[in-house]
């Protein structure tokens, strides 16, 4: 009875084992089988393991050799045809360089920028007037519409928070009755805060047409790119110009603070960007990880308020610091040379166009958040070294003021505008930065000072000398003909230019003395005090050897700060120094020619520096310094130093001279020189104060020692001496 | 692993299934059998359920298993037939980015941060009737991209464990797909999931007559490796910008040429350039006369393989493409497509591509540095091209011959770089903490080799306040120790002192004994009485500024002491030290030679007294490159010349002599004084610097001929008005 069903059971059972090997079996010599055959590969010279098979067919190229360019296109379309239907199709937030902006209009007088004129009652919050006025005391600025390229509304559009006090009401009806607005085309606006608490969405409650956007926390959904900018937010309180030096000011090493990582930020605690926050709170440790938050926002934070709003000054202590971007400025972690640690999911980072954010932050992805920590543990002290220096880096060139902001801005277009005169990446994002490297003066990084170790490569060797002539030509026993026979002798002297700035005319040629190295003479144009640094070209070496026509130098002096200069060619080495201090009775900067323990200019009388301070001088100072100078025909030195000094955020390198130099220079009186003049030194202290409140800040920075020669005044006979000449008086 | 939850999942279901028809089939069996029997029926009807599954899911990952190796033909790979109605995928997505259409969950926290790649088996795709979807089927450029792909160290064959699939269907070439067929392909893949993590490589976009700047196969979420993007239509950070291979880089072996003027100054070599535009080259031509050279396809030749190495101009027959050597620049125009695979000829011959294609994204743009290897000029400009291209510095044009050479080489020359460029580019974005740098991308060899990149390279004069710590290197000699301490005690920036006692068999003094000083003094017992003790990062030291100094240094003043650490505050990335020295060439033994004489340069600073910053001391410990560390711990000498190749090799800069030169060491110990006269002595000190040079594999000693000296030394001027009067005494 049951015998049979269990039979029956037992059978089916067995039969289904029998399946069940059946189609198992052809699996297990399967894989049994295939090591066999991956020797067989192996030993036809094939990789074991590559998984992708060696196929011996011969297979067809990809593109057939007749048909690597079509030739049906010719017939077709016009290609400048397919340029103006692009151009009318993509607008709006499909704008691109290409479609929504007008070259054309930057082609005959170059990047100027046009700001409109205020309207009465129109008012303007700070910031924005910090933005108008950084554009209009910049080099770009220009007062007629008719030559500029870009366009800045006058109408405060920085922020568009209905709730804001500073909202500026029907501003789609003031933009519209604008009569150069031209849709937008050609135009720049610059924008903080868009749309509302709690959803921020950009919208800035008017049509900006083909106008480029500037704006802070723009998320890369509605970035249009190499069309917009992202610019960093940053607070009313931003310093207008120059703006305060990052805190980092040792390089300590190891780089471990108290904390290592710390969330600092408003928190929203609802709305935009919460969830992120409250996740943030999931990794703080209350050790080394710590999570700040400021909570204050609107009205009723407090009715949401819990245990972690608090404010504390912990950066200083931090080696990372977060950032999540939605709605924090930088500043904090940049600042406190923290290193960021960025969240920014579907958030363009500040000026990512040109900024390598890589060499200067954690890029975090906020789904990952939890593994931020353990990221950052895992990264080595090296990095983070470097990583504090970049951020440092960054923030001193872009960010520490509302000009740098606004001039980067501008720089940007102007890069996109002048596409083969842009700067490479390498100029932005290495020391000095963007800013103070203009590829208006050559492509040709060499040619910077600023590159040669980046590129192993060194400045030209010789150096061309540029003297000041004012006064005419009478005696053969005039300073300016030894100074030239004493400079030409120099074995790294390539040529001399003699610049003429003296109202006679110039002096027959045979006057001047026969030199082994070309002298050039050049009449200045204006013959104004700026015209010595005006980058000739006839300058061809690196290195520019400035001279007064009343200097005394001898050959070895020259010798000597030339190769000097080599070590420092970003840096002014010469002979003569002055220094500066804060008078603090007057409450300005003073200035002396004492004999100090340290020193924090060299005079451009006696001084060599790159020529691309030439370039620099010339284009990147404003028209009112540089007619100051012209109009006292006094203080270039000192704005030369001031301009050096800025870029390099380092002192220049007096080197060490004869004796008799300070007494001839000044103790010449019978001349006309204008050091005799006894207005001369209360202008150059006026100089000093004008020019540090363009700058900003103080540029100068003090140096307490001076290069000799190796064996200087040493107790060895002076045939040792390579440089002896200086030793003798 | 999700997937083979999911098996469990099933047979769990199956089994609870089976179990409960069990009782109504056997009804009145024993329960101790029934149990038995159900299970066994259970167990193995489960085994054929499974089998079965693995045989016949259809597109699990067992099908690899299906794929058999000894079939080495394309035709032997499986078929797969798409039906008439299976879906389409949506078209791609402008607004996909890394964050919202990458799942970045599969790629895990990877250690090596490397992403794992997964490449889909081979299988012919055939349309309902038979007709493949593509009328090359496998290119041998995908294959080799493919089979480079799968040898490189991003490829994992385990699907679950994949960062990134690569679907094994070609579409380099838009123009030899059927665009529906193709789509409904890649939907049909089993791990599709609208694409997410998938990427797909395309040459040639678009096709007549409006030639898209995109792929236009719908592709959903799937990453696009492309050649040929414009502004509009590349998602910036999601997809890739690639070149467009050009098939004579494989057959074409250009001679090495260095960089340098040629003959032309602008070529164009393209053919089917658009009539609009050979109008305005023809006219450039003529108002610049020889210095350009424009050639077209040649009309009297045959067509194929031959013809496309060729280029004519009135008659004239030129090699292509070794004619793009005779020219400095080479205009690379648009064609109905942005990229054109003349760029990637052009990057070979070391010309420099001038390309006019108004919203092309160049290749690799996320991470090549363009400006230093091409001329971007817009299309509407090409009449004024001449003049722009005069302006740029000819060092420039050189500079850019090599960088375009080196892209190519690099980047460009097979399908192989094409893949892994663009794998590597992804893989910074997922992992960006680890990413290449810009110096790796776009420096060539010979600059990475010598540019220098300093790791203090912030121009920072650190405040003064921190001050100096002092590190005192001791083995036994006490008296003189005290004395070195009693000295340096008096310099005002001193913070600390720190002495390493290096005598394992004798202890230091008894701590009553030792001089009282109004800064902390530490002593530091060693192991092992090595040189490199001294350079050992201690954690007392808690400043940035180290004093090495030995024991029998007394002759500094302390205005000395206090100016050199002024001195390396202006110089915190250098050696600023006492005693210099100097190394020489030997034309007649040829080798290099140590100097110690009083000579007017200095190329060393010995560490018997030097400043220097505290990260040397990490990288004297942890990264000395070779067995130097070693080498200088046996032979208990050179330590300081080894201090002065690391320092010099990083910062590429030549150290800082402070001060007039003086006997150092104490009177009293003339005996050990003579030892460095010694000839013994500076035979090994010579060679040191041959061996050290030879493990650099360079010299990285610089020489400078100048020494830092206090503003007014030696000037006429009150002593006792100078900051460092006490200089120089002896």
């Amino acid at each position: 009875m049951q015998a049979k069903k269990r039979y029956l059971i037992l059978l089916s059972a067995g039969a289904c084992l029998v399946l069940l090997f059946y189609f198992g079996g052809v699996q297990v010599p399967a894989s049994s089988r295939s090591p066999s055959r991956r020797d067989e590969r192996s030993r036809n010279g094939f990789y074991p393991e590559q998984p992708w098979p060696d196929f011996a067919d011969s297979l067809q190229a990809f593109i057939p050799w007749d048909q690597v360019e079509t030739e049906d296109y010719n017939v077709h379309t016009s290609p400048r045809q397919k340029r103006d239907v692009n151009s009318s199709v993509y607008k709006g937030r499909r704008c691109r360089m290409d479609s929504c902006f007008d070259f054309s209009l930057c082609k005959r007088t170059g990047f100027k920028v046009y700001v409109y004129p205020q309207q009465k009652g129109e008012k303007i919050s700070e910031s924005y007037q910090n933005i108008l006025s950084a554009i209009e005391g910049s080099r770009f600025y220009t007062s007629d519409p008719g030559q500029a390229c870009l366009f800045v509304l006058s109408l405060d559009t920085l922020d568009r928070d209905q709730l804001s006090p500073q909202y500026v009401h029907n501003l789609k009806t003031k933009v519209q009755s604008l009569h150069l607005w031209n849709n937008g085309r050609n135009h720049i606006i610059f924008n903080l805060y868009s749309g509302t608490w709690p959803d921020y969405t950009e919208d800035l409650g008017f049509d900006i047409g083909q106008a480029m956007l500037a704006k802070a926390s723009i998320s890369t959904e509605n970035f249009r790119p190499n069309f917009d900018v992202s610019i960093p937010l940053f607070s009313k309180e931003h310093p207008r110009t120059g703006g305060e030096r990052g805190y980092l000011k040792y390089n300590t090493i190891p780089p471990f603070r108290k904390y290592m990582l710390v969330f600092k930020g408003k928190r929203y605690l609802t709305g935009i960007g919460s969830d992120t926050r409250n996740a943030l709170y999931h990794v703080h440790n209350a050790e080394d990880v710590v999570l700040l938050t400021t909570c204050k926002h609107g009205k009723d934070w407090q009715k949401h308020k819990d245990a972690r709003c608090d404010r504390d000054n912990m950066l200083h202590k931090c080696v990372f610091a977060s950032v999540p971007l939605t709605f924090l400025p930088l500043w904090p972690s940049c600042e406190a040379a923290c290193v960021p640690v960025m969240l920014s999911n579907g958030w363009e980072l500040p000026f990512s166009e040109i900024i390598d954010w890589n060499t200067a932050a954690v890029i975090g992805d906020e789904r990952l958040l939890l593994q931020i920590p353990s990221t950052a543990r895992s990264i080595h002290q090296d990095k983070i070294l470097a990583l504090r220096q970049q951020t440092q880096f960054l923030w001193e060139a872009y960010f520490s003021s509302v000009e740098k902001i606004v001039l980067t801005t501008l720089e940007i277009v102007q890069d996109r505008v002048f596409q083969h005169w842009s700067r490479s990446t390498l100029m932005w994002n290495s020391h000095p930065g963007g800013l103070f490297a203009l590829p208006q003066y050559s492509v040709y990084l060499g040619d910077f000072p600023f590159y040669y170790a980046a590129l192993g490569i060194k400045p030209y060797p010789k150096f061309t000398a540029v003297i000041h002539a004012v006064t005419p030509l009478v005696s053969q026993s005039q300073p300016i003909l030894k100074l030239l026979v004493a400079v030409a002798k120099s074995q790294y002297c390539a040529q001399i230019i003699v610049l003429w700035n003296c109202d006679k005319p110039l002096p027959a040629k045979h006057r001047w003395p026969a030199t082994s190295v070309p002298v050039i003479v050049i009449e200045g144009d204006s013959k104004v005090m700026s015209s010595r640094f005006q980058p000739y070209e006839t300058i061809v070496t690196d290195a520019v050897l400035s001279l007064d026509e009343d200097t005394v130098l001898s050959t070895t002096e020259v010798d000597f700060a030339f190769t000097v200069w080599q070590s420092f060619p970003e840096r002014i080495v010469g002979y003569p120094a002055r220094s500066h201090f804060w008078d603090s009775n007057k409450e300005r900067w003073g200035y002396t020619s004492k004999w100090t323990n340290d020193y924090s200019m060299v005079l451009t009388g006696a001084a060599i520096y790159h020529r691309y301070y030439h370039y620099l001088y010339t284009n990147f100072l404003p028209a009112s310094l540089k007619n100051m100078v012209d109009q006292l025909a006094n203080c270039e030195d000192i704005l030369m130093n001031f301009l050096v000094s800025a870029v390099t955020k380092l002192p220049p390198i007096k080197v060490t001279q004869k004796k008799q130099y300070k007494e001839t220079m000044m103790g010449q009186s019978s001349r006309a020189s204008r050091w005799a003049d006894p207005d001369h030194f209360a202008q150059r202290q006026t100089c000093m104060n004008k020019f540090a409140s363009w700058f900003g800040t103080m540029p100068l920075v003090h140096s307490q020692m001076r290069l000799d020669p190796v064996l200087f005044k040493d107790q060895v006979s002076i045939l040792r001496k390579k440089y002896r000449d200086i030793e003798r008086l | 692993m999700k997937w083979l939850s999911r098996i469990v999942g099933f047979s769990m279901c199956a089994s609870v299934k089976y179990s409960s028809r069990g009782p109504a089939l056997i009804p009145r069996m024993k329960t101790k059998h029934r149990i038995y029997y159900i299970t066994l029926f259970s167990v193995v009807l489960l085994g054929l359920i499974a089998t079965g599954m693995f045989q016949f899911w259809p597109h699990s990952i067992e099908s690899t298993a299906d794929w058999s190796v000894d079939r080495r033909s394309v035709h032997d790979a499986p078929l797969v037939r798409l039906p008439v109605a299976s879906s389409i995928p949506e078209r791609g997505d402008l607004s996909c980015r890394m964050h919202t259409c990458f799942d970045v969950y599969r790629c895990g926290y990877n250690p090596k941060n490397r992403i794992k790649v997964y490449i889909y088996p081979f299988q012919r795709y055939v349309d309902d009737v038979g007709a493949p979807i593509s009328s090359t089927g496998l290119s041998r450029e995908y294959n080799d991209l493919l089979s480079a792909i799968s040898d490189s160290d991003f490829y994992t064959d385990d699907v679950s464990r994949a960062c990134l699939l690569i679907p094994s269907i070609d579409v380099l070439n838009q123009n030899s797909l059927r665009i529906r067929e193709t789509a409904q392909a890649l939907a049909m893949l089993p791990r599709w999931d609208r694409g997410m993590n998938h990427l797909l490589f395309n040459m040639l976009p678009g096709g007549p007559p409006d030639y898209n700047t995109a792929l236009d196969v719908p592709r959903d979420r799937a990453l696009l490796a492309g050649g040929g993007f414009s502004t509009w239509t590349y998602r910036q950070g999601y997809d890739v910008s690639i070149p467009v291979y050009s098939p004579l880089s494989a057959e074409v072996d250009l001679p090495e040429r260095q960089p340098g003027s040629r003959r032309y100054f602008i070529l164009s070599a393209q053919t089917a350039v658009h009539r609009e535009y050979r109008a305005e080259l023809e006219r450039l031509k003529e108002e610049n006369g020889e210095a350009v050279l424009l050639l077209d396809k040649c009309s009297n030749l045959s067509q194929g393989a031959v013809s496309a190495r060729k280029r004519c101009c009135r008659g004239q027959v030129f090699d292509y493409p070794q004619i793009l050597q005779e020219s400095s620049f080479c205009v690379v125009l648009r064609g109905a497509r942005l990229g054109q695979a003349a760029l990637s000829d052009v990057l070979q011959a070391a010309c420099v591509p001038v390309i006019l294609a108004d919203s092309y994204i160049l290749p690799f743009s996320e991470v090549l540095d363009w400006k230093r290897a091409s001329v971007v000029i817009p299309e509407e400009k090409l009449p004024e091209m001449y003049t722009i291209l005069k302006s740029i510095p000819h060092r420039q044009v050189e500079e850019m011959q090599r960088q375009a050479h080196w892209f190519w080489e690099a980047y460009f020359s097979s399908m192989k770089a094409i893949g892994l460029t663009t794998l590597q580019i992804i893989n910074d974005r997922i992992y960006p903490y680890a990413a290449h740098t810009y110096e790796q991308w776009n420096n060539p060899p010979i600059v990475k080799w010598s540019s220098v990149n300093s790791p203090l390279f912030l121009p920072l004069i650190p405040p003064r306040s921190p001050g100096f710590t002092a590190v005192v290197l001791t083995y036994d000699r006490v008296e003189s120790l005290f004395r070195v301490i009693t000295e340096i005690s008096k310099v005002p920036s001193l913070a600390k002192l720190l002495v390493v006692w290096n005598n394992q068999n004798k202890s230091p003094p008894e701590e009553s004994l030792w001089p009282k000083i109004a800064v902390p003094l530490k002593v530091v017992r060693t192991k092992e009485n090595k040189l490199s003790n001294r350079f050992f990062p201690y954690d007392e030291i808690e400043t940035e500024a180290v004093l090495a100094i030995d024991d029998d240094i007394i002759m500094l003043t302390s205005d000395e002491l206090q100016f050199g650490y002024e001195v390396w505050r202006e110089f915190p990335d250098r050696l600023v030290g006492y005693p210099g020295r100097l190394h020489l060439w030997d034309h007649e033994m040829g080798k290099w030679k140590y100097e110690s004489e009083w000579t007017n340069e200095v190329s060393m600073v010995l560490t018997g007294a030097a400043f220097y910053h505290k990260y040397f001391n990490y990288l004297y410990t942890y990264k000395m490159p070779g067995d130097i560390k070693n080498w200088v711990d046996a032979h208990m000498n050179c330590e300081d010349i080894a201090m002065n190749f690391l320092v010099a090799n990083i910062t590429g800069k030549a150290p800082i002599k402070v001060t007039p030169r003086k006997k150092f060491k104490c009177p009293e110990c003339t005996a050990i004084d003579g030892l460095s006269l010694d000839q013994t002595h500076m035979v090994e000190r010579s060679e040191c610097i041959n061996k050290f040079a030879s493990v650099f594999g360079t010299m990285p000693l610089k020489v400078v001929e100048h020494r830092a000296d206090p503003v007014l030394y030696k000037d006429d001027f009150p002593e006792k008005l100078k900051s460092f009067p006490n200089i120089g005494s002896l």
